[in-house]
Protein backbone atom coordinates (compact mmCIF):
# COMPACT_ATOMS: atom_id res chain seq x y z
CA UNK A 1 0.00 0.00 0.00
CA UNK A 2 2.81 2.36 0.96
CA UNK A 3 4.54 1.66 -2.35
CA UNK A 4 1.44 2.54 -4.41
CA UNK A 5 1.05 5.78 -2.49
CA UNK A 6 4.68 6.66 -3.25
CA UNK A 7 4.29 5.86 -6.94
CA UNK A 8 1.24 8.11 -7.03
CA UNK A 9 3.17 10.95 -5.39
CA UNK A 10 6.04 10.58 -7.87
CA UNK A 11 3.60 10.58 -10.79
CA UNK A 12 2.06 13.83 -9.53
CA UNK A 13 5.55 15.34 -9.03
CA UNK A 14 6.50 14.42 -12.58
CA UNK A 15 3.26 15.74 -14.08
CA UNK A 16 3.23 19.04 -12.18
CA UNK A 17 6.95 19.80 -12.55
CA UNK A 18 6.92 18.85 -16.21
CA UNK A 19 3.69 20.78 -16.78
CA UNK A 20 5.18 23.98 -15.35
CA UNK A 21 8.26 23.61 -17.57
CA UNK A 22 6.10 22.94 -20.64
CA UNK A 23 4.06 26.06 -19.82
CA UNK A 24 7.28 28.10 -19.64
CA UNK A 25 8.42 26.63 -22.97
CA UNK A 26 5.05 27.51 -24.53
CA UNK A 27 5.42 31.10 -23.27
CA UNK A 28 8.88 31.31 -24.87
CA UNK A 29 7.75 29.94 -28.22
CA UNK A 30 4.50 31.91 -28.42
CA UNK A 31 5.38 35.30 -26.90
CA UNK A 32 9.15 35.54 -27.52
CA UNK A 33 9.75 36.50 -23.87
CA UNK A 34 13.37 36.00 -22.81
CA UNK A 35 14.16 33.23 -20.28
CA UNK A 36 15.08 35.82 -17.62
CA UNK A 37 11.60 37.38 -17.87
CA UNK A 38 9.94 33.96 -17.66
CA UNK A 39 11.95 33.16 -14.53
CA UNK A 40 10.88 36.44 -12.92
CA UNK A 41 7.22 35.85 -13.85
CA UNK A 42 7.22 32.35 -12.28
CA UNK A 43 9.14 33.65 -9.24
CA UNK A 44 6.56 36.38 -8.61
CA UNK A 45 3.86 33.77 -9.16
CA UNK A 46 5.36 31.77 -6.30
CA UNK A 47 5.55 34.85 -4.05
CA UNK A 48 1.88 35.64 -4.74
CA UNK A 49 0.80 32.04 -4.05
CA UNK A 50 2.61 32.11 -0.69
CA UNK A 51 1.44 35.65 0.07
CA UNK A 52 -2.25 34.72 -0.24
CA UNK A 53 -1.64 31.47 1.66
CA UNK A 54 -2.46 28.95 -1.08
CA UNK A 55 1.05 27.55 -1.58
CA UNK A 56 1.03 25.20 1.43
CA UNK A 57 -2.07 23.39 0.15
CA UNK A 58 -0.54 23.00 -3.32
CA UNK A 59 2.74 21.79 -1.79
CA UNK A 60 0.98 19.09 0.24
CA UNK A 61 -0.29 17.55 -3.01
CA UNK A 62 2.48 18.35 -5.51
CA UNK A 63 5.58 18.15 -3.23
CA UNK A 64 8.78 18.59 -5.25
CA UNK A 65 6.75 19.22 -8.41
CA UNK A 66 6.14 22.78 -7.24
CA UNK A 67 9.12 23.33 -4.91
CA UNK A 68 11.95 22.42 -7.32
CA UNK A 69 10.91 24.86 -10.09
CA UNK A 70 11.66 28.54 -9.38
CA UNK A 71 8.09 28.93 -8.04
CA UNK A 72 9.28 27.17 -4.87
CA UNK A 73 12.18 29.60 -4.51
CA UNK A 74 9.76 32.53 -4.62
CA UNK A 75 7.42 30.86 -2.16
CA UNK A 76 10.22 30.21 0.31
CA UNK A 77 11.43 33.82 0.07
CA UNK A 78 7.91 35.04 0.82
CA UNK A 79 7.36 32.49 3.60
CA UNK A 80 10.59 33.55 5.35
CA UNK A 81 9.71 37.20 5.04
CA UNK A 82 6.17 36.72 6.38
CA UNK A 83 7.35 34.57 9.32
CA UNK A 84 10.11 36.98 10.34
CA UNK A 85 7.75 39.95 10.02
CA UNK A 86 5.36 38.23 12.47
CA UNK A 87 8.19 37.38 14.87
CA UNK A 88 10.22 40.60 15.11
CA UNK A 89 8.00 43.28 13.60
CA UNK A 90 8.20 44.99 10.22
CA UNK A 91 12.02 45.06 10.01
CA UNK A 92 11.91 41.26 9.91
CA UNK A 93 10.26 41.42 6.47
CA UNK A 94 13.53 42.70 5.00
CA UNK A 95 15.66 39.87 6.38
CA UNK A 96 13.36 36.85 6.46
CA UNK A 97 13.42 35.93 2.77
CA UNK A 98 17.20 35.98 2.58
CA UNK A 99 17.61 34.01 5.81
CA UNK A 100 15.31 31.23 4.64
CA UNK A 101 16.86 30.87 1.17
CA UNK A 102 20.44 31.43 2.33
CA UNK A 103 21.32 27.70 2.22
CA UNK A 104 20.64 27.36 -1.49
CA UNK A 105 22.02 30.74 -2.57
CA UNK A 106 25.12 30.36 -0.38
CA UNK A 107 25.92 26.94 -1.80
CA UNK A 108 25.33 28.24 -5.33
CA UNK A 109 27.78 31.14 -4.89
CA UNK A 110 30.51 29.09 -3.19
CA UNK A 111 30.23 26.14 -5.59
CA UNK A 112 30.23 28.47 -8.63
CA UNK A 113 33.43 30.04 -7.36
CA UNK A 114 35.11 26.68 -6.72
CA UNK A 115 34.03 25.29 -10.10
CA UNK A 116 35.31 28.44 -11.81
CA UNK A 117 38.69 27.93 -10.14
CA UNK A 118 38.80 24.27 -11.24
CA UNK A 119 37.41 24.43 -14.79
CA UNK A 120 37.59 26.86 -17.69
CA UNK A 121 34.69 27.66 -20.05
CA UNK A 122 34.58 25.59 -23.22
CA UNK A 123 33.97 26.95 -26.68
CA UNK A 124 30.29 26.42 -27.52
CA UNK B 1 10.16 61.33 -49.18
CA UNK B 2 7.08 59.07 -49.02
CA UNK B 3 8.43 57.07 -51.96
CA UNK B 4 11.61 56.56 -50.01
CA UNK B 5 9.86 55.27 -46.85
CA UNK B 6 7.67 53.01 -49.01
CA UNK B 7 10.69 51.43 -50.61
CA UNK B 8 12.25 50.92 -47.16
CA UNK B 9 9.02 49.26 -45.96
CA UNK B 10 8.95 47.01 -48.99
CA UNK B 11 12.56 46.09 -48.44
CA UNK B 12 11.94 45.31 -44.76
CA UNK B 13 8.97 43.12 -45.68
CA UNK B 14 11.10 41.21 -48.16
CA UNK B 15 13.85 40.84 -45.61
CA UNK B 16 11.41 39.52 -42.97
CA UNK B 17 10.10 36.95 -45.47
CA UNK B 18 13.66 35.89 -46.17
CA UNK B 19 14.44 35.56 -42.43
CA UNK B 20 11.30 33.45 -41.96
CA UNK B 21 12.32 31.09 -44.75
CA UNK B 22 15.80 30.42 -43.36
CA UNK B 23 14.91 30.28 -39.62
CA UNK B 24 14.82 26.61 -38.67
CA UNK B 25 11.24 25.64 -37.83
CA UNK B 26 11.24 24.26 -34.33
CA UNK B 27 8.60 21.62 -33.83
CA UNK B 28 6.56 23.13 -31.00
CA UNK B 29 5.15 19.82 -29.72
CA UNK B 30 8.59 18.24 -29.66
CA UNK B 31 9.98 21.22 -27.73
CA UNK B 32 7.08 21.10 -25.25
CA UNK B 33 7.50 17.34 -24.78
CA UNK B 34 11.25 17.66 -24.16
CA UNK B 35 10.74 20.44 -21.58
CA UNK B 36 8.01 18.38 -19.92
CA UNK B 37 10.20 15.26 -19.61
CA UNK B 38 13.42 17.03 -18.54
CA UNK B 39 11.57 19.26 -16.04
CA UNK B 40 9.60 16.31 -14.70
CA UNK B 41 12.72 14.18 -14.24
CA UNK B 42 14.50 17.01 -12.40
CA UNK B 43 11.54 17.33 -10.01
CA UNK B 44 11.47 13.54 -9.44
CA UNK B 45 15.18 13.59 -8.57
CA UNK B 46 14.45 16.42 -6.11
CA UNK B 47 11.60 14.43 -4.56
CA UNK B 48 13.89 11.37 -4.33
CA UNK B 49 16.63 13.32 -2.54
CA UNK B 50 14.05 14.66 -0.08
CA UNK B 51 12.62 11.18 0.60
CA UNK B 52 16.09 9.68 1.14
CA UNK B 53 17.01 12.54 3.50
CA UNK B 54 13.81 11.81 5.48
CA UNK B 55 14.70 8.10 5.65
CA UNK B 56 18.22 8.81 6.93
CA UNK B 57 17.16 11.44 9.47
CA UNK B 58 13.42 11.23 10.27
CA UNK B 59 13.67 14.10 12.77
CA UNK B 60 14.35 16.71 10.05
CA UNK B 61 11.68 19.38 9.59
CA UNK B 62 10.02 19.86 6.19
CA UNK B 63 11.86 23.17 5.84
CA UNK B 64 15.26 21.54 6.43
CA UNK B 65 14.47 18.71 4.00
CA UNK B 66 13.70 21.38 1.38
CA UNK B 67 16.96 23.15 2.12
CA UNK B 68 19.00 19.94 1.81
CA UNK B 69 17.26 19.05 -1.47
CA UNK B 70 18.00 22.50 -2.90
CA UNK B 71 21.64 22.35 -1.76
CA UNK B 72 22.28 18.93 -3.34
CA UNK B 73 20.49 19.83 -6.60
CA UNK B 74 22.43 23.11 -6.87
CA UNK B 75 25.77 21.40 -6.17
CA UNK B 76 25.18 18.68 -8.76
CA UNK B 77 23.98 21.20 -11.37
CA UNK B 78 27.07 23.38 -10.88
CA UNK B 79 29.42 20.38 -11.09
CA UNK B 80 27.63 19.31 -14.31
CA UNK B 81 28.07 22.86 -15.65
CA UNK B 82 31.78 22.73 -14.89
CA UNK B 83 32.21 19.33 -16.52
CA UNK B 84 30.17 20.41 -19.58
CA UNK B 85 27.33 17.90 -19.14
CA UNK B 86 24.72 20.59 -18.49
CA UNK B 87 25.00 22.11 -21.98
CA UNK B 88 24.06 18.75 -23.47
CA UNK B 89 20.90 18.62 -21.31
CA UNK B 90 20.06 22.29 -21.86
CA UNK B 91 20.22 21.97 -25.65
CA UNK B 92 17.39 19.41 -25.52
CA UNK B 93 15.53 20.55 -22.44
CA UNK B 94 14.69 24.20 -23.16
CA UNK B 95 12.51 25.51 -20.33
CA UNK B 96 12.78 22.12 -18.60
CA UNK B 97 16.42 22.84 -17.88
CA UNK B 98 16.21 26.47 -16.76
CA UNK B 99 12.95 26.66 -14.79
CA UNK B 100 13.95 24.26 -11.97
CA UNK B 101 16.48 25.40 -9.37
CA UNK B 102 19.19 23.58 -11.36
CA UNK B 103 18.85 26.16 -14.14
CA UNK B 104 19.36 28.97 -11.62
CA UNK B 105 22.60 27.28 -10.50
CA UNK B 106 23.73 26.66 -14.07
CA UNK B 107 23.16 30.31 -15.07
CA UNK B 108 25.29 31.44 -12.12
CA UNK B 109 28.15 29.00 -12.72
CA UNK B 110 28.30 29.47 -16.48
CA UNK B 111 28.39 33.28 -16.18
CA UNK B 112 31.17 33.08 -13.62
CA UNK B 113 33.18 30.59 -15.71
CA UNK B 114 32.75 32.60 -18.89
CA UNK B 115 34.32 35.70 -17.39
CA UNK B 116 37.16 33.90 -15.61
CA UNK B 117 39.56 35.30 -18.22
CA UNK B 118 38.87 38.84 -16.95
CA UNK B 119 40.14 37.94 -13.49
CA UNK B 120 38.60 36.56 -10.32
CA UNK B 121 37.56 39.97 -8.93
CA UNK B 122 36.44 41.93 -11.99
CA UNK B 123 35.46 38.90 -14.05
CA UNK B 124 34.01 36.12 -11.92
CA UNK B 125 32.92 38.11 -8.89
CA UNK B 126 31.30 40.91 -10.91
CA UNK B 127 29.51 38.68 -13.43
CA UNK B 128 28.38 35.95 -11.00
CA UNK B 129 24.90 37.51 -10.71
CA UNK B 130 24.72 38.94 -14.23
CA UNK B 131 22.12 36.37 -15.39
CA UNK B 132 20.36 35.51 -12.12
CA UNK B 133 20.42 39.11 -10.84
CA UNK B 134 16.82 39.84 -11.95
CA UNK B 135 15.60 36.76 -10.08
CA UNK B 136 17.43 37.61 -6.86
CA UNK B 137 16.52 41.32 -6.91
CA UNK B 138 12.85 40.78 -7.77
CA UNK B 139 12.66 37.93 -5.29
CA UNK B 140 13.95 40.04 -2.41
CA UNK B 141 11.88 43.12 -3.29
CA UNK B 142 8.54 41.36 -3.80
CA UNK B 143 8.97 38.94 -0.89
CA UNK B 144 9.60 41.94 1.38
CA UNK B 145 6.42 43.53 0.01
CA UNK B 146 4.55 40.27 0.65
CA UNK B 147 5.87 40.18 4.23
CA UNK B 148 4.90 43.78 4.94
CA UNK B 149 1.43 43.41 3.38
CA UNK B 150 0.78 40.26 5.39
CA UNK B 151 1.83 41.99 8.58
CA UNK B 152 -0.10 45.21 8.06
CA UNK B 153 -3.23 44.11 6.24
CA UNK B 154 -3.85 40.50 7.30
CA UNK B 155 -2.31 40.93 10.76
CA UNK B 156 -4.87 43.43 11.98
Amino acid sequence: MEIWKNIGTYAIVFAVGGGLCALAELLIVRTKLTPARILVIFLIGGIVLEGIGVYDYIFKVCQAGISVPIVGFGASLAKGSIQMAKQVGFIGAFAGGLIRTAYGVGVAVVMSYIVTLLFSARAK
Amino acid sequence: MSENTNSIKARNALYNEYVDTITPKTNIFKALFHSFVIGGITCIIGQGIGDIAKLIAPSLSTEMVGNITAMILVTVAILFTGLGFFDVIARQGGAGSFLPITGFANAMASASMEFKTEGLIFGTSVKLFSVVGPVVVNGIVWSTVAGLLNLWILGI
